[in-house]
């Protein structure tokens, strides 16, 4: 038999591999550093290369139009944009960024993705590029999407965050004449329902293990007077408020408020629950409103579909807490070593200037204030119907909106919390242990 | 065990025959080493030397080498050994249900019952949609509110209410490893029926005649006949197996509770969520360690080698 | 197992062949329901077996696309060209490769066969995820990034690998006389593989040519990373940008499954005919 030989051979390889490498490693080694080569000189033609989102803000015929009136504006600078879904965006900027020059000039960045690209050093400081007044028009809770420790690394694009969206039928069938402003309420009033037998289960949420869970228990965290992270960038999920948070959240399952699929489902399960009927309220992001409201293919509570400020716990509404959402938007970033950094900006700035975010705002409302005042604002209402509804809740509620921390960790942080609250979830665990292992393994990750 | 069933005709071979007979082999070896080795030699050699640094992409610059470190650390961890574990158990199960069930189908059609080249013609069938779709398929079909499985469960009395399936990690488990086995069964059906629909008819003939049952037949005659298939089903599906990450991202994303969260899928949060490319890349090579040692056992065990010296 | 001439026995078979056939089926159907119903059926309790109101939206959507058609659907079209000239170009060289190197292994006593088979298969024991930020820094230093090209050399390193592996393990099902005798007569090696090998491997080579196939055609991690637009998008890329941020096109989804799966099928049907089953001299069966 060969085996042993094929053994010998093969540990014969590594070494002559192992070999190669100590030769091959100190220089070569990590980083690629980038000599961060000067602008290609002017009049020469350069294309400025886009990676954008699929079926998200702007369409592909409205970012080409955007594209060619740049053009026209900047003769010699084309622009190029490529689209991916969400799930690949990040997967395709992390393989094409970690080489020696950027695959894309321009790309959208997730806000929690920030602080780990700055810091790898992918993203173009842009603070000083941008004039005060723009600064001042935009959104300051924008901002923060787009800033890592006082640094602005890009321009605030698309605004999003979690909502509170209930079912206007069920709410008067059961008697009330508006919708919850506490949690407490809302199990209340679920309950009636549940007792009524208007609905199984009066509330879904995207609870599965991914980001989508962490966002829902930070959003009812905050409104209990928690702290997801605290000033110095400490988890603070574990404290009193963060386990009585989490202990609500199981007991709504025992309850049979939640939909104990709940477990399993991520924003699409939540859409297609609510919008099924099946369930009296809901949390999810803004892009359901138009889709469950008015789209009859997609849904079977058209116009029944009420949105209002997120509602918060009872201890958080006596210590003066109106609100508590999580913000979810996205910005738009220039690669820190783009051959084509001033011409890369100069796309970017367009793209994101307030005439260009007001002409297309069908589909994407505008990070401008000044959209959303006088004139602008009733451009912005009269846009469509969903829109009339929709951006009002949605201003108010941006002022309770809350930023998930700015740390470069962040990502293994949040799996971390996630395989906690699935933990208190599923029962393996108390929230209590379930949060307090979670915020010592995030500890460490700080070291 | 009866080994080889057609053994080699015993020939005299001379050095020379023997020295051309290495350069031919090699000569028909070569085009296709080169073209794998060429592609892929440098990124393994570059992740190799990674794995042994503490490098992690969001800390550019700052870079250390720390040997075996990378390594340790993993090996001490005991998330890692129950991501093993589970890993294992995927791998166990579906290689084994694909395996028996490959066998049994691929009978069935070599018994050539009524419809037998239609259902050949079928096996393809799952393993022709792509497995991103297979997995979103199963994802619905699973789906706790709205799914089919519920909904044909209810309908035919096996179930009073809804079952949220993907809410316990076991039973999401059990039902991944379904969607996978339903998708690659065609796989080791197909191959294992080709070896079959190879074995010259005489040999059941023979056995037949000797009074042999079916069973006995099957066991020693058919099965010995179809090691090497077995061999390469058991090979190639355990190294697919055990790197087992789209159909897991695409159903669970590694819930409920890590409780479907694999090797391969803890390489990608590693590499690309985390950013930890050195400790990434040592990931990678204990996977491969962990699969090459079961492919050493698989031929140790079952390879029978005609052309072996002895 | 040689064909049973009971009635009974074949009665049984016959069941069995019809739940298996029933195992595949259903979850088939289910995928091309899907693709032609509205979401609101889709959602429906309990579920429309068959839909009430079939659409062929997300068909007419990918073969007719106009002004207000989405940008996945128009991608669609020709992600299907790109993944047809990928997988077959695949498969005809992973063939020509592989197979002569799949007979040295099988058929050849050399040194260093074993270890040379086994590290040729080490190749695919690393995640690919684990290597593909270094390959894609050769890509784009060499500018073969979004080209079909590299999508080619690429996935040949796995499918050369399993063609090698498959194709040796049917090459030794096949009795040795029948090559000796060839070897006596004075044939060459080569010849022999061509004249004698080659000829009776009708069903390995066809099951080999569709694994191959679908291994190429199936991938997904490599295209995504290595492709960026319509010129060298493959099929799973672009079936995977029916999905917005949250929202998520399920009937393009399985529209586009579907489709994908028509031209694997095609091929099987193709080689139908050349898995003929068994030796051709003193065979019972067939």
């Amino acid at each position: 038999m060969n085996v042993r030989k094929s053994l010998l051979f093969a540990l014969a390889l590594v070494a002559v591999l192992a070999l190669l490498a100590a030769c091959a490693a100190p220089a070569a080694a990590p980083q690629e550093a980038s000599s961060g080569e000067a602008e290609a000189g002017g009049g020469e033609a350069v294309t400025v290369k886009v990676l954008a989102m699929q079926q998200a803000g702007y369409t592909p015929d409205e970012m080409d139009e955007i594209a060619s009136r740049f053009t026209a504006d900047n003769p010699g600078i084309d622009v190029e944009v490529s689209y991916l879904s969400y799930d690949e965006l990040y997967d395709k900027l992390v393989t094409s960024m970690s080489g020696s020059k950027p695959a894309y000039d321009v790309f959208l960045v997730d806000d929690i993705w920030y602080a780990q690209f700055a810091s790898a050093g992918w993203l173009l400081d842009v603070t000083d590029r941008i004039p005060a007044e723009v600064h001042d028009s935009i959104f300051d809770a924008a901002w923060d999407i787009t800033t890592v420790d006082g640094k602005i690394y890009g321009m605030p694009w698309m605004l999003d965050q979690e909502m509170f969206f209930y079912n206007t039928e069920m709410l008067e069938a059961a008697g009330y004449a508006a919708p919850p402003t506490t949690w407490e309420e809302m199990e209340e009033m679920g309950l009636k329902m549940k007792e009524m037998g208007l609905v199984e289960y009066p509330i879904i949420w995207s609870w599965a293990q991914a980001e989508a869970s962490i966002t829902d228990f930070v959003a009812l965290l905050y409104g209990n007077g928690g702290e997801f992270f605290d000033e110095n960038n400490q988890p603070a999920f574990n404290n009193e408020r963060g386990v009585q948070t989490l202990a609500w959240m199981v007991d709504s399952i025992e309850k049979g408020v939640t939909n104990p699929s709940s477990i399993a489902s991520v924003e699409e399960d939540v859409r297609s629950v609510f919008s099924q009927g099946n369930a009296a309220f809901a949390m999810n992001w803004s892009y359901m409103y138009e889709l469950a409201q008015f789209n009859e293919e997609e849904s079977q509570v058209t116009g029944k579909v009420g949105l209002a400020l997120m509602p918060v716990f009872e201890q958080g509404k006596a210590e003066g807490i109106v609100s508590s959402t999580i913000d979810g938007s996205m910005g738009f970033s220039v690669a820190a070593n783009s051959d084509h950094v001033d011409a890369a900006w100069g796309y970017l700035e367009f793209l994101t200037s307030e005439p260009i975010q007001m002409e297309f705002s069908a589909h994407l409302p505008p990070a401008w204030k000044t959209a959303y005042e006088g004139e602008n604002l009733q451009k912005l209402l009269s846009e469509n119907k969903s829109n009339e509804v929709l951006v009002p809740v949605f201003t108010e509620q941006f002022k309770y909106s809350h930023v998930r921390p700015k740390v470069t960790y962040y990502t293994e942080a949040s799996t971390t919390l996630q395989l906690a609250l699935q933990e208190a979830l599923g029962g393996s665990k108390t929230p209590e242990e379930a949060l307090n292992d979670a915020a010592a393994a995030i500890q460490e990750m700080a070291q | 065990m009866q080994s080889s069933a057609h053994p080699q005709m015993k020939r005299k071979r001379s050095m020379s025959q023997q020295r051309r007979d290495t350069w031919v082999a090699w000569g028909l070896v070569l085009p296709s080493a080169l073209v794998i080795g060429g592609v892929i030699l440098y990124p393994i050699v570059r992740t190799l030397i990674l794995s042994t640094y503490d490098y992690s992409l969001i800390r550019p610059g700052q870079e250390q080498f720390i040997g075996l470190g990378n390594y340790l650390e993993f090996l001490s961890d005991s998330m890692f050994w129950q991501t093993i574990k589970r890993t294992a158990y995927f791998t166990v199960i579906s290689v084994g249900l694909e395996l028996v069930l490959g066998i049994a189908v691929a009978m069935l059609i070599d018994a050539h019952p009524p419809g037998w080249r239609f259902l050949r013609f079928s096996l393809i069938i799952p393993w022709a949609v792509p497995t991103i779709v297979n997995g979103t398929m199963w994802r619905w079909i699973y789906n706790a509110d709205y799914g089919a499985l519920n909904g044909l469960l209810l309908q035919l009395g096996l179930i009073d209410s809804y079952i949220p399936w993907l809410i316990k990690p076991w039973r999401a488990m059990n039902l991944v490893i379904w969607a996978d086995v339903w998708h690659t069964l065609p796989f080791a059906a197909l191959i294992i029926q080709a070896a079959l629909a190879g074995i010259p008819g005489e040999y059941h003939e023979a056995a037949a005649i000797d009074g042999a049952n079916a069973w006995r037949r099957f066991w020693n005659i058919t099965l010995p006949l179809l090691r090497p298939a077995i061999l390469v089903v058991l090979v190639i599906r355990t190294v697919e197996a055990f790197r087992v990450f789209d159909i897991i991202f695409v159903i669970t994303r590694g819930g409920p509770a890590f409780g479907t969260v694999t090797i391969s899928y803890l390489t990608y949060l590693e590499t690309f969520r985390n950013m930890s490319i050195g400790s990434g890349a040592a990931l990678s090579f204990i996977v491969s360690a962990f699969i090459l040692a079961i492919a050493i056992v698989y031929i140790r065990v079952l390879y029978t080698d005609d052309l072996a010296e002895s | 197992m040689p064909r049973t001439k009971q009635p009974m026995t074949r009665v049984v078979l016959f069941i069995l062949t019809l739940f298996v056939l029933l195992v595949i089926y259903l979850p088939i159907a289910w995928l091309v329901i899907s693709s032609i119903s509205t979401r609101a059926e889709l959602l429906s309790t309990p579920p429309h077996w068959i839909p009430q109101a079939p659409t062929f939206e997300n068909y007419t959507n990918i073969f007719f696309s106009g002004p207000g058609t989405p940008d996945a659907a128009r991608v669609f079209k020709r992600s299907m060209v790109n993944s047809v000239v990928v997988a077959t170009t695949v498969t005809v060289i992973s063939l020509l490769l592989g197979v002569p190197a799949a007979y040295a292994f099988s058929r050849i006593r050399f040194r260093g066969r074993q270890a040379a088979k086994l590290t040729l298969l080490g190749t695919r024991m690393l995640p690919a995820i684990s290597i593909i930020i270094p390959l894609y820094m050769i890509a784009a230093r060499t500018g073969l990034t979004d080209t079909r090209s590299v999508l080619v050399v690429l996935y040949l390193t796995f499918t050369l690998p399993f063609v090698i592996w498959i194709m040796a393990s049917f090459f030794e099902t096949i009795p040795m006389e029948l090559e000796d005798a060839a070897r006596i007569d004075g044939a060459s090696r080569l010849t022999t593989l061509w004249r004698v090998i080659l000829p009776i491997s009708g069903p390995g080579l066809a099951s080999t040519i569709i694994f191959a196939f679908l291994l190429a055609w199936d991938e997904f991690f490599f295209a995504l990373i290595f492709t960026s637009t319509e010129a060298s998008k493959t099929v799973p890329v672009a079936i995977a940008e029916f999905t917005g941020r949250y929202a998520v096109d399920y009937g393009a989804m399985t529209t586009g499954g579907v489709l994908a799966a028509v031209p694997p099928v095609l091929l099987a049907l193709l080689f139908q005919r050349y898995i003929v089953s068994g030796l051709t001299a003193g065979s019972v069966k067939g």
